[in-house]
């Protein structure tokens, strides 16, 4: 019995751990600017896409997961010089839109550059389970753990330790008045923009051997990652991990004990009850408008 | 002035269409008109049925075409919506006025057009799955691929088999695993098998070991059944290797690609699958008649697109055969004469099998189209 406990537990953070890492890059945009990037999700695709792609021709792993990196960090620097900036007198609403219609367009652009079939890449290190007390857990999911706390401990140091970081955060708090202290807010959002392309591509390339990737693979992870980042608290890194583990393990155990038929079902209702109780979710600052 | 210029080209135009259309009649094309799922989810479906339609029109063409006119092909892509797929079949019937219509990959965009080829009354050769395309029986509409009651016939006989009474089912929540389910379930008691677990999982999940171990705790499972297509199937059978599970996994038809073994890796490995001959075509016993035909069929698809053939391709190149079989017969592309001559379709020899349809069966396959296949060492073999 406590072996099948574990067994959804381990589900859980699987699938947790890629939601969280979806979530991720929600939230440094979120912080930047304000903007809900619905393209996130498409950043992920292109990393595992462009990743899966470079191995299948050929390029050694490192190299391929260095220059996908590099790839899916032109496209968010690309897609934030020709959509977003051209924009920037917009409201928030009307760029959140346009992010939408990116990500359409960026689906579009690698069905036709790449092409449509599935793809995968080899797991990290093999692809032997870890047994633990009955359960099993691969390998390649402790990867996707490690990853994303390395990536919550960088981002913390980016944030807190670093000139930019805390630019960024300046202009996130106070647009105006950041740029009177001289802060390059143009720099800034591109800055964000690159980053959280390199944050979900990070993630396409951790996830792509478990669950393998396709063109269309940025939709489910982007809505995944989208509530977890909602439940954790728009714009919290650590909230948006946590917020991710919650939204998978709560699935998993809802398949495990009670439907796996209704399991996306009693995931949704609980965001939406804690956001009912807690709109700014589990971590968000409580905002305040001036009236 | 200017009037009088804007009539005289009128005037000139006109002419020169009916000057074009006299020409015309001496040796009209024969229009075939296809709507295909080449983009979009179900992508993999379309386009393969694209380009085999393409191909073989381009090669007849240049053969001299049949009964001595070209054909012409007029192909739209519906990217897999319902609503876009019934605007093309009016479009390809009102404006484009084709001889046939081929198409709907998916039993979902096939449906959609029903309604309009049943008032227009045009002949209609589906390439979808889906049973209830032709059950019950429309006067027009036609199917070329196995259904998913076939599939879950063809596993469960071999089930019956090896002795295995007590299976768990795992599905996709949607379109193809769903109605594949619904069909399981069906027919799934005239094989004296019952089904203990019945779980599903949704078609982008990225982990499904919950559902597996939730079956892997049910006691008294044989065999394990997976209906889905995409990377479904293929994190099932990770997960399932990943929890040691070591009872009989079957999959449907749906995996019948090699994608499907290049994703699922080593886990693939004694994996059951029911398939059509067009994806062991060397394995066939010499004196099947049906190995000519895929032989030939694999070889000129993969010469031509560089890439694996796959049974979707088939379903387009016996939609093709059987109308131009049928045109040939009649003598002429006389909608109403062309439908009768499809449905006295018998003894054809396709890729998806042997095809003798009536009027009560507008498929025309029977069980024996479907092998069962093994995979060992990521390769198929044939294990009837």
């Amino acid at each position: 019995m406590f072996a099948a406990f574990l067994q959804y537990l381990f589900s859980g953070l699987t699938s947790g751990a890629i939601y969280a890492l979806a979530g991720l890059g929600f939230a440094i945009i979120y912080n930047a600017s304000h903007v809900i990037n619905f393209a996130q999700g498409e950043f992920i695709m292109i990393g595992g896409m462009a990743s899966a792609t470079l191995v299948a021709a050929g390029v050694p792993m490192p190299l391929a997961i260095v220059l996908a990196l590099l790839i899916s960090m032109a496209v968010g620097v690309a897609l934030e010089k020709f959509a977003i900036e051209p924009a920037r007198n917009a409201d928030v609403v009307t760029i959140i839109i346009i992010t939408i219609g990116a990500s359409i367009f960026l689906r579009g652009a690698t069905q036709i550059i790449l092409d449509k079939e599935f793809h995968s890449l080899p797991a990290f290190s093999g692809e032997t389970p870890i047994g633990v007390m009955g359960a099993t857990l691969m390998p390649q999911s402790l990867w996707v753990f490690a990853v994303a706390a390395v990536m919550i401990v960088g981002l913390w140091w980016f944030f807190n330790r670093t000139m930019f970081g805390k630019a960024m955060l300046a202009t996130s708090h106070n647009r105006l008045a950041a740029q009177l202290v001289g802060v390059g807010v143009k720099k800034v959002l591109l800055a964000s923009f690159a980053l959280s392309a390199l944050l979900g591509a990070v993630g396409g390339v951790v996830v792509t051997p478990i669950t393998f990737t396709n063109y269309e693979a940025g939709i489910m992870l982007g809505l995944k990652g989208f509530s977890a980042a909602v439940l954790g608290g728009l714009g919290n890194g650590g909230g948006a991990i946590i917020g991710g583990l919650i939204v998978g393990i709560v699935e998993a155990l809802a398949s495990g004990y009670l439907s796996s038929a209704y399991k996306d079902a009693i995931a949704f209702v609980i965001i939406l009850f804690v956001l009912f109780f807690m709109p700014n979710g589990l971590f968000g600052k409580r905002g305040t408008d001036r009236v | 002035m200017r009037n009088l210029v804007k009539w005289g080209a009128t005037a000139m135009v006109c002419a020169g269409v009916v000057a074009l259309a006299g020409q015309a009649s001496a040796a009209e094309p024969i229009k075939i008109g296809a709507f295909l799922s080449a983009t979009g989810p179900a992508s993999f479906l379309g386009e393969p049925e694209k380009k085999t339609l393409e191909m073989y029109v381009e090669k007849m063409n240049k053969a001299g075409g049949v009964m001595g006119r070209k054909l012409e092909l007029v192909v739209y892509d519906d990217g897999g919506a319902g609503d876009k797929a019934s605007t093309f079949a009016k479009r390809l019937i009102e404006s484009d006025k084709v001889d046939v219509l081929i198409g709907g990959s998916t039993t979902g965009t096939t449906m959609a057009a029903v309604p309009l080829v049943e008032r227009a009354g045009i002949p209609f050769i589906s390439l979808a799955g889906g049973v209830n395309i032709v059950e019950p029986v429309k006067k027009w509409v036609f199917k070329t691929p196995h259904t998913d009651r076939m599939a879950a016939e063809k596993v469960f006989g071999d089930m019956k088999k090896k002795g295995i009474s007590k299976i768990a089912l795992i599905s996709e929540d949607a379109g193809f695993g769903k109605s594949g389910h619904d069909q399981s379930m069906l027919v799934v008691k005239n094989y004296g098998i019952e089904i203990v677990a019945d779980e599903v999982y949704s078609p982008k999940d990225p982990d499904v070991t919950a559902q597996l171990t939730k079956i892997k705790n049910t006691p008294g499972v044989q065999a394990v059944f997976n209906f889905g297509f995409g990377q479904g199937p293929a994190i099932v059978t990770k997960n399932f290797k990943q929890l040691g599970m070591t009872v009989p996994l079957y999959q449907s038809h749906g995996v019948a690609s090699k994608d499907y073994i290049k994703l699922a890796g080593e886990a693939a490995e004694g994996v059951r699958l029911p398939a059509a001959g067009l994806v062991v075509p060397d394995q066939l016993a010499a004196t099947d008649p049906q190995k000519p035909v895929v032989t030939a069929f694999k070889k000129e698809y993969e010469a031509a697109f560089k890439s694996d053939v796959s049974t979707f391709a088939g379903h387009a190149y016996d939609g093709l055969q059987i109308f131009l079989a049928a045109a040939a017969r009649a003598g002429s592309v006389d909608k109403e004469k062309v439908r009768d001559e499809i449905e006295k379709t018998s003894g054809y020899v396709g890729t998806g099998g042997l095809v003798s349809m009536t009027a009560t069966d507008h498929m025309g396959l029977s069980l024996s189209a479907f092998h069962m296949v093994e995979i060992r060492k990521g390769d198929w073999v044939l294990s009837d």
